[in-house]
């Protein structure tokens, strides 16, 4: 023993904290970097795609002289872009309208090698307007339900296995697939909802008399706005009432108690001394999905979306009916078109890039403002 | 603190006569007797009774005080007493009656909202509203639609008067009521339940969450009460029922053991259980 301990390094056989098993730690090693590598690969992926899309977006939407943003983009409708050359030598890049002016104003000039590429042209104003008026239908609706239903569940409903399983169907909701949804919507909403008519349609599921010459019929509202908003509410409801449920539960017993102690019935005890505190926790949760929900595609494919249409919602519509009866252009329904309907080319990617962009912004924009609600009320609300 | 509030509360107490004249009738403002207990079973699950039996009357104008172990059915009787267990949707009386102004309130007839006008609560864990110190006191007359500044403004005041609580907080009346301290929230809490004018008010447990001195306070303010109002409390603290109380009902396992003058029941108790009770020995 003696020997082999002068023998050593004295520095190395004084160490008893020296390392024995390599192989361990080796293997401890791997297992740290293989997690990191994880971790970094899902960076890399969200950074490609924001980068892809802020690098090749950002050039269509600002501009380098004043005012700075491409404003045609943001005033004008999808259009057919069209390319050509003249005569002269010269290349054109132009909207449908103004291919068509320039032919009138420049008679005698002679076009060659003339090709067109669908909705690449103009601005994404139509789909822009009509994505806010179905998540503004979608907000109505699915804040109204969701508050309703919600405020039942939690303080009207008697605790038991039925609302167990009300509770557990609601949930379910969540876990359907947005497509079944988008033909749910077109089931129910565009072909059997009930209107209110002069003369019943041939192919109403039935219809009965409500007033002198009015009808209640079963026809459907057709494929509308009203059809889209209403699929996107059903849609995000579960979470909506999952959300509200959760801000109900948060206000203590003893507001409820002592306002019942004081005389006050069932009613205006939610009213006064439950829903006020709620409400902010209620619409912060709700904005978060509705956020979600303005970009599905899927649901509003079959019941609401069109891929190209003339004139803007207001233009079109001469009654409150009438309006909330067209259909309209809307940016996921829009992209989709862009990126996956028309052939492609270098033509095509301006309006696609830019409509990513500007869409990935605005969704971005409303789940920031529900953030910043959700710590500013929890900063405000204390008890 | 207590001098200040004593001479407040000789500048603003409310006439008994006031306070009696509205309803109920006459053989009860007689009988002295505001809640009659009549032979009462109680169960939240149907079969399992908690309270048995039990029979007790409270007298206007006193302090009564319910003691007894965890679990021994006194906030439960306390509940029954402004239907607050009707929240509970299996829990029913299962036999007697409870009167209380002479009527049954139990009774199909009875609107739970205008007994509850009559019945105050003052609850455990102070509970103001996170409304400003105003709007909780004015809460109450709100909701039965009393929308007259100079009504609110005067019941506000002088409800804030009566619970000693008016010169400590008449600068900020539009501060928020959880700003204050925890005594001051709970004296809060029996200025907003004393603004509905309640013939009776009950307390459970209300000083279980304040520290002593918070405590000396409400007990004062409660036997200043008394002249105006008929007070149940349930205590855990058998010191506080000899201070407070005029009479002590004592609960065990769902029974009414002994019920009596406060002192009797304290120096010279006639049954072995609340001697054990009160010694210490149990509970």
């Amino acid at each position: 023993m003696h020997d082999l301990a002068k023998d050593k390094p004295v520095e190395k056989s004084l160490n008893p904290f020296s390392t024995k098993d390599f192989a361990l730690k080796r293997r401890d090693g791997f297992i740290r970097t293989l997690l990191r590598l994880a971790t970094y690969f899902i960076l890399a992926c969200a950074g490609f795609i924001f980068a892809d899309i802020i690098i090749k977006g950002a050039p269509v939407v600002f501009e380098s002289s004043f005012p700075f943003v491409n404003t045609k983009f943001f005033t004008e409708s999808p259009e057919t872009l069209v390319v050509f050359d003249t005569a002269d030598g010269e290349s054109h890049q132009l909207d449908f309208s103004d291919y068509s002016q320039f032919k009138r104003d420049n008679p005698d000039m002679k076009i060659i090698e003339e090709h067109t590429h669908s909705y690449s042209g103009g601005g994404i104003l139509g789909p822009l307007v009509g994505t806010a008026l179905l998540t503004l239908i979608c907000i109505v609706v699915a804040l109204f339900i969701g508050l309703t239903t919600s405020i039942y569940l939690n303080e009207y409903s008697s605790k038991g296995r039925f609302m167990d399983m009300v509770r557990l169907a609601i949930m379910n909701l969540a876990g359907v697939p947005s497509i079944v949804y988008g033909l749910f919507g077109l089931g129910l909403f565009c072909l059997v909802a009930p209107v209110i008519v002069d003369a019943p349609n041939d192919r109403a599921l039935f219809s009965f008399p409500i007033l002198p010459g009015k009808y209640l019929s079963f026809e459907g509202w057709g494929t509308c706005m009203m059809a889209g908003g209403f699929t996107l509410a059903v849609m995000i409801l579960p979470v909506i009432i999952a959300a509200c449920e959760e801000s109900l539960k948060a206000i203590p017993m003893g507001f409820r108690e002592a306002s019942l102690a004081l005389g006050a019935t069932k009613w205006q005890t939610i009213s006064k001394a439950v829903l006020p505190y709620a409400f902010p926790g209620m619409l912060t949760a709700s904005i978060l999905g509705i956020t979600r929900v303005a970009g599905e595609t899927a649901p509003i494919m079959f019941t609401a979306a069109l891929a190209h249409k003339d004139v803007l919602p207001w233009e079109g519509a001469n009654s409150l009916g009438g309006f909330f009866s067209q259909s309209v252009q809307a940016m996921p329904y829009h992209i989709y078109t862009v990126a996956a309907r028309i052939p492609q080319s270098e033509y095509t990617k301006p309006m696609q890039y830019g409509s990513v962009f500007v869409f990935m912004i605005l969704v971005m924009c409303f789940a920031a403002l529900s953030i910043w609600m959700r710590i500013h009320y929890r900063k405000k609300v204390k008890w | 603190m207590s001098t200040v509030m004593s001479e407040q509360e000789k500048e603003t107490q409310i006439p008994e006569g006031t306070q009696s004249s509205s309803s109920s009738s006459e053989n009860q403002e007689a009988s002295n007797v505001v809640i009659e207990v009549d032979d009462v079973n109680f169960a939240y699950v149907k079969g399992k009774d908690v309270l048995r039996n039990i029979s007790m009357e409270v007298n206007r104008g006193e302090v009564t005080a319910f003691i007894g172990p965890s679990g021994c059915g006194k906030s439960t009787l306390l509940r029954c007493f402004n239907r607050m267990n009707d929240l509970i949707p299996t829990a029913a009386i299962t036999n007697g009656e409870i009167r209380i102004l002479g009527t049954d309130i139990y009774d199909p007839n009875v609107d739970v909202i205008e007994l509850r006008k009559h019945v105050g609560m003052v609850f455990q864990k102070y509970n103001p509203f996170p409304k400003s110190i105003y709007e909780n006191v004015a809460y109450g007359l709100r909701i039965q639609g009393v929308a007259k500044k100079s009504v609110l403004d005067d019941t506000v005041e002088e409800s804030l008067r009566l619970a000693g609580l008016w010169e400590e907080v008449k600068d900020r009346l539009d501060a928020s009521g959880l700003g204050l301290s925890g005594g001051q929230q709970q004296r809060l809490c029996i200025a907003r339940t004393i603004a509905v004018k309640p013939k009776i008010i009950l307390m459970d447990e209300p000083c279980s969450a304040l520290d002593p001195i918070s405590t000396t306070t409400v007990e004062e303010l409660i036997t200043q009460l008394k002249d105006d109002f008929t007070i149940v409390i349930v205590t855990h603290n058998m010191q506080q029922a000899t201070r407070v109380s005029d009479r002590t009902a004592f609960f065990y396992l769902g029974n009414l053991i002994e019920m009596d003058e406060t002192t009797k029941i304290f120096n010279n108790p006639s049954k072995k259980e609340t001697e054990d009770y009160i010694s210490g020995r149990f509970g």
